[in-house]
């Protein structure tokens, strides 16, 4: 008996399962806004969801961190409030959209170069790479540590003579677009034949999960070189190399140089669409390699109310909300981003009417 | 429910009026269960096609743009949009291969630990161990993999086996720990509980009849197992291998962390690859392109069909061996 009315319960329980799923739009509880996308910011969205809902009891936020591409698809179908990206939106992902799209500069991280490279004489200063040479060992054309180029970057330094395993993303992933992107800028090679997103054809290497799994294998295995998040090579305590910048210097990833670079970056213009909105150093003391992390919103809101929580809590999170960005690793967006966020949210429309007008 | 409910409360003077209450009851709550189950098959069968149907419309535009070329294409490039299968169909066999090939064995002599040759005390503890093995999370096999058998191959087994087999071209080559080798252990240690568990009720299967007169003809327990048990029941052991090997092609995430992720044709067991469920787990989250998210259904659907082959074919060889064993004898050791 006991085994029928089990059975019997199965169908109520689906009822009530299924009527549980539309409740988030009932008067009393808060008004959900729902996000997706990019793993890599999750940590700063997740704090903002905490955050948001002390200052404001009747929004709630839920990020869910399903990865770049399906945020970007789950918001261009309307399935969710906003998406967020580390890659801006392609000209055929934004022509499949219902509607136009606006992208929203969130924030900035800075990919590192690591490697293990065991030498004869152990020095704690970073090994030097020129741009063109990090290229070519992704390229599979340098592919050694003792290589001619690497020891005149690196005059009287013992490399040694092995050969480089050079380690990869497998999963798609926003410090891959940013590793590519920056790349693709500094090597004509490399723009041709491999090119900038967040799943690359590497023509060399091992592919890895995750910035831990980077982390983790390069750590165990003798001469390699991967990239991966600054804040994970640090976590993980091991070196990153010094990257050479536009201005020819070598810098490494320090908490001050990556925030120099951020303070006076500027946006490579978006004419060419492979790397619109990529970030690019102007300052000689700059960390070369950044990513720019954006949300994308529909331009108009089919629902006026909704829109606006979704403008409101955005443009906090551009402001107030930067303060979250570097104890959890991230940079502050520099004044000329905020200005670009701003810029953006100022035209989200409900109902054909601006929702942020200028002035508020 | 309500059968027993009427039984129970009713004090009524008529039996024969009871009894009519209680049929009627019982057979419109037989009527709601059937109707419950029947809606619950059809549910089970819809989504079924319901996800194939999905899978197809989503996989259109790759299917539409490079047709039957598809499976022989050997490029994989998100970023110039030029898309083949054939790395990832090759590193599925390769990896399944070699994990069957090093399953198989293992998981055969515990089978016929359990039927046959081990004393009955041990056969339940052992059979607890290869139910807990079939218990552990993939990833967890997917984390040793990469964090302890990983190095391990690197530094002793890869060099080992290049100093005595190097001859032949499948253990030469940089030794990077993670790679083809590396998912075909793990794989191994993943199917060999699947293998196991169907095979040992193959083996039961076996009348007991058989082995008894293989006995009294003076056969040892090694005759009889070589001889008769195995013979009979190799349809079915077959299927108990095949199951495996769709195991194997469709496990994800612990051969996405450590077959080195490289869709790539070579003839080195040492050097990197890919199969179809660890591309889709490692690309479809951040595939934004939509020929890109094509290709990675239509990836899908490959695997679709091939898991779906092995699974029937396999289950039919299962069934026919089971039927087999029930047939035979009256008194039946079915199980």
């Amino acid at each position: 008996m006991t085994r029928r009315g089990l059975f019997a319960a199965i169908p109520l329980l689906l009822a009530t399962a299924l009527s549980g799923c539309s409740r988030g739009e009932s008067a009393s509880s808060p008004r959900v806004l729902n996000g997706a996308g990019a793993t890599l910011p999750s940590p700063l969205y997740a704090r903002w969801s905490t955050e948001y809902a002390k200052l404001d009891p009747a929004v709630r936020i839920n990020y869910q961190p399903v990865g770049s591409g399906a945020g970007v698809r789950q918001v261009t179908d309307g399935v969710v409030d906003f998406g967020a990206t580390d890659e801006p939106l392609t000209e055929a992902e934004a022509a499949r959209a219902r509607g136009a799209v606006l992208h929203v500069p969130m924030t900035v991280g800075a990919v590192a170069i690591t490697y293990n490279a065991p030498e004869r004489g152990a020095t704690s200063e970073p090994i030097r790479f020129p741009a063109d040479v990090i290229a070519d060992v992704f390229l599979g054309v340098v592919t050694r540590w003792d290589d001619a180029r690497l020891r005149a970057a690196n005059p009287g330094r013992p490399l040694p003579a092995e050969p480089i395993t050079v380690v990869h993303r497998a999963d798609g992933s926003g410090t891959s677009a940013a590793f590519s992107g920056w790349l693709s800028r500094s090597s004509e090679g490399w723009r041709v034949k491999v090119g900038t997103g967040t799943t690359l054809r590497f023509p060399v290497g091992v592919g890895v999960r995750g910035n831990e799994g980077v982390a983790a294998y390069v750590k165990q295995t003798p001469f390699t070189i991967g990239y991966l998040e600054v804040a994970h090579a640090r976590i993980a305590g091991l070196p990153v190399a010094s990257i050479q910048n536009r201005a020819g210097a070598f810098v490494a990833p320090t908490n001050e140089a990556i925030e120099r670079a951020v303070r006076a970056a500027e946006l490579v213009p978006e004419s060419s669409a492979a790397d619109g909105g990529a970030l690019r150093e102007t300052d000689g003391e700059a960390y070369p390699i950044l990513a720019l992390s954006y949300v994308v919103v529909p331009r108009d809101a089919r629902d006026r109310a909704r829109g606006l929580a979704v403008a409101r809590f955005l443009w906090w999170a551009v402001h107030e909300g930067q303060r979250f960005a570097k104890p959890l690793d991230y940079a502050e967006l520099p004044p000329a981003l905020v200005l670009r966020a701003e810029g953006a949210l100022r035209e989200m429309r409900g109902e054909g009417r601006v929702l942020l007008p200028a002035g508020t | 429910m309500a059968a027993g409910v009427t039984r129970s409360r009713s004090s009524s003077p008529s039996p024969r009026l009871r009894d009519e209450a209680d049929r009627v009851a019982r057979l419109s709550a037989d009527r709601l269960f059937e109707g419950v189950g029947a809606l619950s098959a059809a549910a089970l069968a819809l989504v079924l096609v319901g996800v194939t149907v999905a899978v197809v419309v989503l996989a259109r535009p790759s299917l539409v743009r490079f047709g039957a070329g598809f499976l022989l294409g050997r490029t994989w490039d998100p970023v110039h949009e030029d898309f083949g299968a054939l790395p990832f169909l090759f590193g599925t066999a390769v990896t399944g291969f070699l994990g069957l090939l090093l399953a198989i064995p293992v998981a055969l002599g515990v089978a016929l630990f359990q039927s046959d040759l081990g004393p009955p005390s041990l056969r339940r503890a052992v059979g607890l161990v290869v139910d807990l093995l079939a218990a552990i999370p993939s990833v967890v096999y997917g984390l040793w993999g990469a964090l302890v058998l990983a190095p391990l191959l690197r530094t002793t087994i890869e060099p080992a086996l290049e100093a005595h087999l190097g001859g032949a071209a499948l253990f030469r080559g940089p030794k990077l720990g993670l790679g083809l080798l590396c998912a075909g252990l793990v794989l191994a240690i993943m199917v060999m509980p699947t293998i196991a568990t169907i095979a040992r009720e193959v083996l039961r299967a076996v009348p007991t009849e058989l082995r008894e007169a293989g006995l009294a003809l003076g056969a040892t327990r090694w005759d009889v197992v070589r001889r008769i048990v195995i013979p009979y029941a190799s349809e079915g052991l077959l299927g108990a291998v095949l199951l495996g090997f769709g195991r194997a092609a469709s496990e994800t995430m612990a051969v996405a962390m450590v077959i080195g992720s490289r869709p790539e044709i070579s003839s080195s067991l040492f050097s990197p690859g890919y199969t179809l469920a660890s591309a889709l787990a490692n690309e479809f989250a951040h595939a934004t392109r939509p020929l890109h998210v094509a290709a990675l259904a239509e990836l899908g659907l490959v695997l679709f069909v091939v898991s779906l082959a092995f699974n029937v074919l396999a289950r039919v060889l299962v069934a026919r061996a089971a039927r087999r064993g029930a047939g035979t004898t009256a008194g039946g050791a079915a199980r």
